[in-house]
This record gives structure tokens, C-alpha cells and sequence, in this order.
């Protein structure tokens, strides 16, 4: 291997080769290839039924059936049972948050594993998040939309995971709500955590991602640098309608 | 005779015992039917059957291997659990995904299994099981006289139905129940071993059966039919309590038990029926039970 691939591949933190998924007979993702490296904030880009939250839960082994390639910080991952993928470092936000209602906000916060030793303090995440810690003993359902957003995120940031992947998280959420998720994931950016992000509100996602994946019916069709995406505008209105 | 109101304490209070001490047992194998159903969605039809297993565990232990009331107390249920996780890894776990009716005809398809083994092993007139010596005698109060076996069996069940309550709703290991039970596949994206949790609830589950089936060893006659009896009544109980929740199964089974109780005293004839009566009712104010929660 040379210096400059060696190089590479320590910072790569996921690669994904020719990745097919199936849900029962049907056919969602048609050999995906992408990767993500160290401390990058990666958007999945597409409309409705493109394959963006399929990808994420094919990572984490949430679908039917799986083939082609899932490296995780070195380690392929095709065949591993979902509950050792997490303690590779990875953290999951559900397009549905995942909140538990028989759970209260505190109980929802310590419910998942730490995964790594350098996961946030409760304290840490209470400063980040301080309405979580005014309803920390409310359940977890009583919360706004917004916060039960904020507490998805905050659940797995103490777990250590320093792989996130985010679906969808400011869906539905109100401007001021999504301005304030903008602040926590450059936060995060800057703390070295590497994110994958699923995305439709792309004024949102455009400001803070290093490199966008577009997609379209299960496949990858094109990859955006940040700095191209003025070029490419004419890609992004066919494929988004931005 | 102590009266009130023309009302026979003593044989009032005598029904209300034996109410309690059937509360307990109906308490103790809802509570299992409800944590299965409540993490597995299985509807435990074998419940019957493993409690009639614990039983027969309890009396073959004395008999065969000379192992005491005491000591049956602690190994049949670990016994009936290790074979409730063979029964959930090797037929329940491969129909997990498949309709709840599937699990509900398998497992009553075992019921019958083990049921007609044991009667063609030991016959269906039923065996009796002697009254460990430390129990023995009871109390006279002033308006009862209460066998000691029997307020053990009543004690004794609620210890272990409050523990339960506690772990499940108290601890960690009971957030990850309750949590399993809402989202496994969440669960498993958090790194928790679901499938592992799910086997040891269901032979924790059915361990319940077989700790009541020792219970009841001294007080019934051991008998193959012994938890067919019981099941459909426990399942009303279960239906009352909201399928899955764990403290309804628990205060609905104990509430049950004085009920009928009770029944038998002012009306004896209604005394097998007023269990269903009750469930009908509440399925008809509020079907999701009463501590049941809306989906």
C-alpha cells in the first residue's frame, strides 16, 4: 500500500462498495458506493424514495438483506449482527426520532450503551441541550418536536459513537429549532466527530457539509464537493427541485 | 359464630383467603404471560402447561432424587426457564415475524404435547404433594384460622411479583425491556443484544410458571389438566390488566382472585363465570384493559 493510500484509508472512517438492500422482494438500493472520512459532515441528497434513510439503515443492518460492502472504521460489517455495529462507534437518529414513551427524557438519554469511553458527560449534554435538562423527568413523548429531536441526538452523543448517522432531523421542525440544530452539528464538526446526514431541507445542510451525495432511485448519481455546488446548481434543480 | 348483617365471618373470610391465595397464583402466571406478550408478542398458550410442569418437576424431585420443597423452590424454576429457552430458540424464534396466531397454535400444540405426556406417564388422577414440615399448623385469628402455607403462598407471591415489578420498571435491565418492547430493531441499532434479551425474558416468563407450579404442588393435586384449568382463567385476567402490562396483570390477578372469592361466598353458582363477566365488561368500557395503553 502506498504512503498516500495508507494515509487515506486511516482517516476513512466508512466505505461502502456496491452496496445492494432489500426490503422482502424489493429491490431499494442498487449498488451504492460512497465513503466518508474523519471529522467530515456528509449529506445524502434525493427526493422521497431516493434510498437516503434506506442507506442509513442498511449501514446499521435495519434492513432485509444486504450485499456488496460496509467497512466501519477498518472492519467490514456485512455479516455482523446489528447489535455489535454500534460498538464500532456508531451512533443512529431514526427519521422517527425513536423516542420511547415508557420512558422519561433521563431514562431515554442513559438508555443506549456507551460504545466508546470519550462519549459526552449527562452534564456536557444538559449544557448543549439545556431544555432536555429542565424536562429531564417528563416522558419522553410530552416533548415538543423539537426537543424530542434534540434528545435523539443527545442520547447517542453520550453513548461515544463518533460515527453519526442522522435522518431527517429537522423535519418538521421549526425555523428557529433547525437554526439552533445548525449551531450543534458544526459543534459537533469541530469536536472531530464524522456525520453522514439525510437531508431534504438542502438550505440547510449546504452551509455546514463538506461533500453531498445525490440519489435517485437507489442509485448514487453524482457526488458534490461544498465548493462545486455553484457549478453544479443546474444538477442539484433537476434532481431536488431547489 | 361471629355474624354481621346475617353475614358468616368466618366463611366469609375463609372464601376471602382462598380468593387471595388463587389471586396469587393467577398474579404469578399472568405476570409471565403478560412480560412475554408484552416484549415477544407471543401469546403464550404453554403457560398452563408449564406451571402443571413445574408441579410435576417439584414432586419428581422429591420422589426420584429425594430434593426438598426448598430446594425445588429455587432449581424448578430455573429447570422450566432452560426449557422455555430451548422451546423459544428452537420452535418459537424461527415463526417470530410470522402473524400472532402462529405462535398462539404452537404453543397450545406444546400445552397438548406435554399435557398427554404427563398423563400417560403418571396417569390423570393426580398426585399428592406433602406440606414441607416448616409450614405446616396455621394461626387462629380472631376472626379466621389462617393455615401457615397458605399466608407463605401469599407473602411469598407478592415478594416475587413486587420484585418483578421492580425490575422491569426500576432498573436498567427493565428500560431495556420496556424499550425492547416498543422499538427492538432501535434497540439493536444501540448496540443491546435483542435477541438474547428476548430468550431470557421468555425463560424468565415461563420460569414464573414454574415457580407457581411448585407453589401450588402442596395445595392442588398434582395433575396433568391441573394448568389447563387455570390458563383460560388467567388469560381473562391478562385481557382485564391490558395484554403486556405489568403491573395490571399483578393487582388484576390478586383482584381477581378476591372476586371470586367473594362470589363464592354471596353467589357460589356465579363464582366460575364472574371472572369472565368482569372481562367482558371491561372489553366493553375500555378494550385495552384497565392498565392497558392505547396503541
Amino acid at each position: 500500500m502506498s504512503k498516500a493510500m495508507a494515509v487515506k484509508s486511516s482517516r476513512e472512517k466508512l466505505r461502502i462498495n456496491d452496496l445492494h438492500a432489500f426490503y422482502g422482494e424489493s429491490h431499494i438500493l442498487h449498488g451504492i458506493d460512497m465513503s466518508v472520512n474523519q471529522g467530515e459532515l456528509v449529506t445524502l441528497l434525493g427526493r422521497n424514495g431516493s434510498g437516503r434513510s434506506t442507506t442509513l439503515r442498511a449501514i446499521m443492518n435495519m434492513v432485509g438483506k444486504r450485499t456488496g460492502s460496509i467497512v466501519i472504521n477498518g472492519q467490514e460489517t456485512l455479516d455482523m449482527p446489528a447489535h455489535k455495529i454500534a460498538h464500532l462507534g456508531m451512533g443512529f437518529c431514526p427519521e422517527e426520532r425513536g423516542i420511547f414513551s415508557s420512558l422519561n427524557v433521563e431514562e431515554n438519554l442513559m438508555l443506549p450503551p456507551r460504545v466508546r469511553s470519550d462519549g459526552m458527560s449527562v452534564e456536557e449534554i444538559y449544557e448543549m441541550f439545556p431544555n432536555l435538562a429542565e424536562r429531564r423527568k417528563s416522558q419522553g413523548t410530552r416533548l415538543s418536536g423539537g426537543e424530542q429531536q434534540m434528545l435523539a441526538m443527545a442520547r447517542i452523543l453520550r453513548t461515544g459513537a463518533n460515527i453519526l448517522l442522522l435522518d431527517e432531523i429537522t423535519e418538521g421542525l421549526a425555523p428557529v429549532i433547525v437554526q439552533k440544530l445548525a449551531e450543534i452539528l458544526r459543534k459537533l464538526k469541530e469536536r472531530g466527530l464524522t456525520i453522514v446526514l439525510v437531508e431534504q431541507n438542502f438550505h440547510f445542510a449546504a452551509p455546514i457539509a463538506d461533500r453531498h451525495y445525490l440519489m435517485e432511485h437507489g442509485h448514487m448519481v453524482d457526488e458534490i464537493k461544498a465548493h462545486e455546488i455553484g457549478a453544479k446548481t443546474d444538477l442539484l434543480n433537476t434532481y431536488l427541485g431547489v | 359464630m361471629a355474624t354481621i348483617f346475617d353475614i358468616n365471618l368466618f366463611a366469609l373470610f375463609g372464601q376471602l383467603l382462598v380468593g387471595l391465595i388463587n389471586g396469587s397464583f393467577y398474579a404469578l402466571l399472568a405476570l409471565g404471560l403478560a412480560i412475554i406478550f408484552g416484549l415477544l408478542k407471543i401469546i403464550n398458550f404453554s403457560q398452563g402447561a408449564l406451571y402443571m410442569l413445574g408441579a410435576f418437576a417439584a414432586w419428581i424431585g422429591l420422589n426420584y432424587l429425594g430434593i426438598s420443597y426448598w430446594w425445588a423452590l429455587v432449581l424448578v424454576p430455573l429447570a422450566v426457564g432452560a426449557f422455555g429457552i430451548l422451546m423459544e430458540r428452537t420452535l418459537i424464534r424461527p415463526i417470530a415475524n410470522e402473524d400472532h396466531l402462529y405462535s398462539l397454535l404452537l404453543t397450545f400444540g406444546i400445552a397438548l404435547i406435554l399435557q398427554g405426556l404427563f398423563s400417560h406417564g403418571f396417569g390423570s388422577s393426580g398426585l399428592s404433594y406433602p406440606m414441607p414440615e416448616a409450614l405446616r399448623g396455621g394461626t387462629r385469628l380472631s376472626f379466621m384460622y389462617l393455615p401457615n402455607y397458605r399466608a407463605w403462598i401469599i407473602v411469598f407471591s407478592l415478594l416475587v411479583c413486587a420484585g418483578t415489578w421492580f425490575m422491569i420498571e426500576k432498573t436498567r435491565l427493565g428500560a431495556y425491556l420496556r424499550a425492547g418492547t416498543e422499538n427492538p430493531q432501535l434497540m439493536q441499532a444501540f448496540g443491546i443484544n435483542v435477541p438474547l434479551l428476548v430468550t431470557l425474558t421468555y425463560g424468565f416468563g415461563v420460569g414464573l410458571a414454574g415457580l407457581a407450579g411448585v407453589l401450588a404442588a402442596p395445595v392442588y393435586t398434582v395433575s396433568p389438566d391441573m394448568g389447563a384449568n387455570i390458563l383460560i382463567v388467567v388469560f381473562a385476567i391478562v385481557v382485564i390488566g391490558g395484554m403486556g402490562s405489568i403491573g395490571g396483570a399483578i393487582l388484576t390477578g390478586l383482584a381477581m382472585g378476591i372476586v371470586e372469592g367473594l362470589t363464592k361466598y354471596f353467589y357460589p353458582e356465579a363464582s366460575n363465570t364472574v371472572i369472565f363477566l368482569v372481562m367482558v365488561l371491561v372489553l366493553m368500557v375500555k378494550p385495552v384493559g384497565l392498565f392497558g395503553k392505547e396503541a
